[in-house]
């Protein structure tokens, strides 16, 4: 594809993409206003991060690209094939062998290493969003650090369930100053956001805001003295792979009420097969 | 009483374009006082109490409020952060209109821990403790802590927006027509109730009102506003009972008698 510039973003979008990831990296959880440019696919389908990673890819990079998990799904085999012909990367499913991770949904269950960048879709980035709906109100309660709103929220989860009943988005303050939303991750991703040695690129292309958790930033879920932030269990293991500590997914399998539980991370669930079946 | 006042107010004036809000207009409340703005609609009563709170920006004058810690500063001049701070620390506001000043969204418990929660108490079973005993204080039923607003009466909202602005312990409260849309007798058990806050805590009142019944039973003081204008000012027996200005007469002459 010569007709396209090397990613699909002329130079100039790029550059002024990259200003922002730079000051969200130095402001670590703060959102940063951006340009974002109309792309090849529709608003909820990724715009955001197609942007962040189109800006920080370069031609030795090589490419994963998840969509709640899992690497063959529309909107992952999408962006990636985007990619391919855009930029001419390399591709792949190992989380390993990933330099730029894009991701929808989940944060992958091998651990991230030094170097590797992950970037997020994120639709809503205002944490405040649904509790205060004015932008220039939220943004005077970002700027006056005013979050006790979020723990109002959290007081009436645990008023009517017992419990704090968000699982998903689940509010964190990032390196103990910003309000923070995670994007759709579930709440069981959030303790990897905790010093984890990628940097972790967020970009909303609709509501046009980035942002960033640098690597080793410290990254803490609200919650009460009395009622500690606790992620999701399960039952049984993966009916696949076995794993016990992963993100599980529930299938239904028939019409007759079967279901089984599969990790979500299809790569991570692959992998660990592959290893069951070599050591038979 | 102390000898210097907890707001001193001096020249406050505010238009509206061409028009006067509120013009030269001056008094103190002294700690534990209650004060009450009276007059008619559009005499500026509200205008006084928005730029207090800083809802709007003042034109001219200072209101000079000395602090918990004695630090005396114009809140008409504030920084934002600290103005903020102050409305929700030592400062309470009780709107007309309960919605106004309510989270109708969540249960009456959050209403009244928000402002905990927004000075950092993180613990659960304490913000619902302190909850309890603010629900105990204006007279609501403890199983109602975790109902919504939306099915309260007008009366119990009223309450309910007490209860969340004295959670703190303010020093200072604004109230605007606190009783404006409940019915007499409602009203009249509102009133009993704020009597003896006002009495237990040691509060300092700023309160407006258009019913001279209800600034007779509460305010120790009152002004009479007309056009803007402070035209009398003084007890309150006093005032309502021998007015020299000629619109207070009128005021005073104009409430029916049973």
């Amino acid at each position: 594809m010569t007709h396209y510039n090397f990613a699909y973003l002329d130079e100039q979008t790029k550059r002024m993409i990259r200003r922002a990831i730079l000051k969200a990296v130095a402001i670590p959880g703060y959102q940063v206003p951006f340009g974002s440019r109309e792309m090849p696919l529709s608003y909820g389908w990724g715009t955001g991060g197609v942007q962040v990673t189109a800006s920080v890819i370069g031609p030795d990079d090589v490419l994963k690209v998840i969509d709640q998990g899992a690497d063959d799904t529309t909107n992952a085999v999408s962006i990636r094939k985007f990619f391919e012909r855009t930029a001419g990367v390399r591709t792949t499913t190992h989380t390993r062998d990933a330099t730029v991770i894009q991701t929808r949904h989940r944060i992958p269950e091998t651990p991230l290493a030094p170097g590797q960048i992950l970037v997020l879709q994120v639709p809503i980035p205002e944490p405040l969003r649904w509790l205060e709906p004015r932008e220039a109100e939220t943004r005077k309660m970002h700027a006056l650090e005013e979050y006790g709103v979020m723990h109002v929220r959290l007081y009436e989860d645990i008023t009517r369930h017992g419990k704090v009943a968000q699982t998903y988005e689940y509010p964190v303050v990032v390196n103990e100053r910003y309000l923070m939303r995670p994007s759709p991750i579930p709440k069981f991703d959030n303790p990897k956001l905790d010093r984890n040695p990628a940097l972790l690129l967020f970009g909303a292309g609709r509501e046009k805001r980035i942002y960033a958790v640098p690597p080793y930033t410290r990254v803490r879920s609200l919650d009460f003295e009395d009622h500690p932030f606790e992620v999701e269990r399960w039952r049984q293991p993966c009916a696949l792979c076995g794993a016990t500590e992963t993100f599980l997914d529930e299938i239904v399998v028939d019409d007759k009420g079967g279901r089984m539980f599969v990790c979500s991370d299809t790569d991570f669930c692959r992998e660990r097969q592959r290893r069951n079946d070599a050591a038979q | 009483m102390t000898e210097s006042p907890l707001l001193g107010v001096r020249g406050l004036t505010k238009f509206y374009g061409a028009r006067v809000g509120c013009l030269d207009v001056g008094f103190n409340v002294w700690p534990g006082e209650v004060l009450g703005l009276v007059g008619e609609s559009g005499s500026g009563k509200t205008t006084i109490l928005n730029c207090l709170s800083g809802r709007i920006a003042a034109g001219a004058g200072n209101a000079e409020y000395r602090a918990r810690d004695g630090a005396v500063a114009d809140v008409l001049r504030l920084a934002e952060p600290v103005r903020r701070r102050l409305l929700r620390t030592e400062w309470g506001v009780v709107h007309q209109n309960p919605r106004d000043g309510l989270r109708m969204g969540v249960s009456a418990g959050a209403n009244v821990g928000e402002r905990l929660m927004d000075l950092g108490a993180r613990n659960y079973a304490m913000i619902r403790g302190r909850a309890l005993q603010w629900l105990d204080h204006v007279e609501m039923a403890r199983d109602r802590i975790d109902d919504l607003p939306e099915t309260f009466s007008g009366g119990m909202l009223q309450r309910l927006q007490i209860a969340r602005n004295l959670v703190t312990r303010p020093r200072l409260v604004l109230m605007d027509e606190p009783t404006g849309s409940l019915d007499v007798s409602v009203q009249a058990r509102l009133l009993d109730l704020l009597r003896s806050l006002v009495a237990e805590l040691d509060l300092s009142v700023i309160i407006v009102t258009h019913d001279l019944a209800v600034a007779r039973l509460l305010a120790h003081r009152l002004v009479v506003m007309k056009g803007g204008e402070a035209v009398e000012t003084g007890l309150t027996d006093q005032v309502l009972d021998d007015p020299q200005h000629p619109y207070t007469q009128l005021l005073v002459s104009s409430v029916l008698r049973s």
